[in-house]
């Protein structure tokens, strides 16, 4: 039995490597939702052809990491995927009911026509409003942290229906909305194009209202966290962060009144990924909020080992291929049948 | 009230085997066919015949479509065991979470990404690259099942772990657990279960547009190419299946018990081709049996000792009933298929494989053969380790989430109302394309597509000009 413990500390690489692929999937499936959350709205049918067809090759392989979120945070840290899977029962479920009914469509609403599409349409579009929004909920209550007794959640079962996660659920289908809207500036032209184009100017606005307000409400949530932003010499060394994202946005602006294809996709990414460090600074080093740390909640160390082997082959591959697969579909997305 | 009759337990485990149940079949389906489709292909680009790229392109719809509905229905499995298990999260997660997580990382990731290139690659690849992307897929979809059988081998054969004062599981040796006494039959029975489920729905196609008298070019390819498979992995498969019940004897022999319907142990014990099994009455009534049979299959001679259930206390056994009646479906089931490549080679040899009516309608019949007999082993393996979540260390009682049994019975209503108009539907769809056919396109473009289906005329406009021309 190998332990890497005494060269490594596991559990901090281990929190690192889930919360890369939780980010991972937050940009990935969060363009792919986003196209469903913004689907019905399309100017045309065949608009909504190519925003399928922008997608359809990718959809599977970035909700893949949703599972290696799940699947690493059962391995690495059972004890936090043991308090939050039940304390978050409903929203996870509405959460994996809404990627049912939307990942369906893409197959579905190929094979039918007339009515039927438009149900898978309609399918497509709700699930990914469900998912989001409840992604958005879920993630608003990790930050809240859980009533927990011993290695069991021990609140009532609709203790996750609450202001802040509405304000989080909400927020978060803007913000998927706006990279989805993104992507599709990227990936389509003409009028779908100029559609996304508009769709993001008036997202826009939402997202930085939202990351604004989330953002003041978490000084709020635990002491801690105010102290961590507003102590000097920490107010310093933070203050870079929403600096930044007030510039990202500002670019996003003018780049959304130009005819820049790119580079709104990767301001928006550089946007999400400066929340996402936030709430990460914010956070750490819990694994379960004010309950549980990294280290607390850590599996044997041989367990995370045995993984981290694992993990340190077969991420780079993936990573190689599933660029690869971004390469291959590279270029405008068509309406044609044919992708 | 109600609320008080709700076990959380029972509700736990009918949601664990619902959900269970209906992700198996497409990963099962989806094995055969990806290793199938692999053949097809490589047919093609070896000959150059038409026939083979028609029947890559009619499957590969249909294999679209049921990997969907697996991965849509396995992400909700990766959630269920923190949801509904979460006990049996925290307690065994240091054991079973790395065999999932390699799972994921050497098979989805894997899986996902070529398969869009499978079905969207065509024209952006070269054709040998496609071809290489079938491979990658098929091969995917084997890695999974070895990860996922390992672990489940492991709740069944648990070894190369130590229970700490803590009262969690730690592993103390890898290969012991991944290669646990297990997981080598299962794996094999498994993924030949899996062939032969594929097998009897492709010979149904085919044996369907025989007796229409249409594709028939096409059809001939599916049915010989799963009569080979029936007549020889299906009794291959009974020898594998005898070799997993003499593992199982030696291991789980209480779930053997249950199978055979045997009480007591001892020697010379009949087998029961039909009987009600009475847990009430601790015997097997009604009974059909041929004497000694059991103690010869099992031990291979009339005098062998047999387990029985009574060697444990009743709180220990395994619900009987359904162990009992699922063994003889699966196995009754693999003796129809068995019975199907006989004829089928008598059928070859007098020139007639092709032309007898009758042989064709038994085919058709025979389509849902597979599913119905993988699921019934499920049912006999999973049931059979009740009433342990990690046979004789784990209880499945003491495994459950902290959540109200109002909580789970919502959300398998949900499930059950989501699943069954998803699949349903589903199953509609890959019966139309089945209805459909082969396109036999001789022009030889789009020797690969996917996307939507040819549209209505009075629907091309929508849309657009470039509207797929049929």
């Amino acid at each position: 039995m190998f332990d890497l413990s005494p060269w490594l500390d596991l559990p901090l690489i281990w929190g690192a490597l889930i919360a890369t692929a939780v980010f991972i999937y937050v940009l990935l499936d969060g363009f792919d939702l986003g196209c469903g959350i913004l689907f019905p709205f399309a100017p045309s049918d065949k608009c909504r052809s190519k925003i399928m067809n922008s997608i359809a090759p990718f959809w599977d392989g970035n909700e893949t990491w949703l599972v290696l979120g799940g699947g690493g945070l059962f391995a690495a840290f059972p004890v936090a995927y043991a308090i939050v899977m039940p304390a978050l029962y409903l929203p996870v479920i509405l959460m994996l009911i809404g990627l049912i009914f939307r990942g369906v469509a893409f197959e579905f609403r190929f094979k039918t026509e007339g009515r039927d599409r438009k149900l898978w349409d309609v399918s497509f579009h709700v699930g990914s409003l469900l998912a989001a929004f409840m992604q958005g909920v879920i993630l608003g209550n990790f930050v809240q942290g859980f009533e927990v007794v011993e290695r069991g959640f021990a609140g009532g079962p609709l203790d996750w229906a609450n202001g802040f996660a509405v304000i989080t659920g909400i927020s978060l289908v803007f913000g998927y909305a706006l990279i989805g809207a993104t992507w599709l500036i990227w990936k389509c032209e003409d009028d779908t194009q100029r559609w996304a184009r508009a769709v993001a100017r008036y997202v826009i606005g939402f997202v930085a209202l939202a990351m604004g307000l989330v953002s003041l409400c978490m000084p709020f949530i635990d002491e801690r966290i105010l102290e961590l932003w507003f102590s000097v010499p920490n107010l310093f060394f933070l203050a870079p962060i929403p600096i930044i994202t007030l510039c990202a946005f500002v670019m996003l602006w003018k780049d959304l009144h130009s005819e820049r294809e790119v580079r709104p996709f990767l301001l928006t990414m550089l946007i999400f990924l400066l929340g996402y460090v936030g709430l990460g600074i914010s956070l750490f080093p819990w694994i379960v909020p004010f309950s549980f740390t990294l280290w607390d909640a850590a599996a044997a160390s041989t367990s995370q080992s045995f993984l981290l082997v694992g993990t340190a082959v077969f991420l780079p591959i993936i990573l190689v291929y599933t660029g690869y697969s971004y390469y291959i579909f590279r270029g405008k997305a068509d309406d044609k049948a044919m992708y | 009230m109600l609320a008080l009759e709700l076990d959380p337990v029972l509700l736990a485990r009918i949601q664990f085997a619902f959900t269970i149940s209906f992700h198996i079949v497409f990963p099962a389906f989806t094995i055969g066919l990806a290793s199938w489709l692999a053949v097809v292909e490589g047919l093609y680009l070896k000959t150059g015949k038409n026939v083979y790229r028609e029947i890559y392109k009619m499957w590969i719809k249909i294999f679209a479509v049921c990997f969907g509905m697996g991965v849509v229905s396995g992400v909700v499995m990766s959630y269920q065991f923190g949801t509904n298990w979460s006990v049996f999260s925290d307690k065994v997660g240091n054991v079973i979470g790395p065999l999932l997580g390699y799972e994921v990382l050497t098979a989805f990731f894997l899986e996902a990404s070529f398969l869009g290139i499978m079905l969207f690659g065509w024209g952006r690849v070269s054709k040998k690259m496609h071809f290489v992307s079938t491979l990658i897929v098929a091969f995917g979809t084997l890695v999974s099942a070895f990860w996922i059988l390992s672990a489940n081998s492991w709740m069944q054969t648990p070894q190369g772990f130590e229970v700490r004062a803590d009262g969690l599981l730690y592993a103390t040796n890898w290969m012991e657990v991944i290669f646990n006494p297990s997981f080598p039959v299962r794996f094999l029975h498994m993924v030949t279960a899996a062939y032969l489920t594929t097998a009897f729905v492709v010979g149904g196609v085919g044996a369907y547009y025989l007796w229409r008298k249409i594709h028939v070019e096409h059809a001939k390819v599916m049915f010989s190419m799963a009569m080979l498979m029936a007549v020889f992995v299906a009794p291959t498969q009974l020898l594998i299946g005898h070799a997993h019940g003499e593992n199982t004897m030696e291991y789980q022999p209480i779930k053997v018990a249950a199978m055979e319907g045997n009480w007591e142990r001892g020697s010379n014990k009949p087998l029961y081709l039909f009987g009600i099994p009475n847990e009430e009455t601790e015997s097997t009534d009604y009974g059909i049996t041929i004497p000694n049979g059991a103690s010869l299959i099992l031990t291979g001679s009339a005098e062998g000792v047999v387990p029985g259930l009574k060697e444990v206390a009743k709180e220990d056994r395994p619900p009987v009933a359904i162990v009992f009646w699922s063994f003889r479906v699966m196995v009754g089931l693999g003796v129809a298929m068995i019975l199907t490549g006989i004829l089928a080679a008598i059928l070859y040899f007098r020139k007639r494989l092709f032309d007898v009516k009758s042989f064709q309608l038994w085919c058709m019949a025979m389509m849902p053969s597979g599913f119905i007999a993988l699921l019934a082993g499920w049912f006999v393996t999973e049931v059979g380790r009740q009433p342990f979540t990690v046979y004789g260390v784990v209880r499945t009682a003491e495994s459950i989430s902290p959540v109200i049994a109002e909580q789970l019975a919502l959300s398998l209503g949900i499930f059950v109302v989501a699943y069954t108009l998803i699949f349903g539907t589903g199953s509609y769809y890959i019966l139309k394309l089945i209805g459909k056919g082969p396109n036999q396109d001789k022009s030889g473009n789009g020797y690969y597509e996917h996307g939507q289906e040819a549209v209505a005329p009075n629907l091309a406009s929508n849309i657009g000009k470039e509207g797929k021309n049929v």
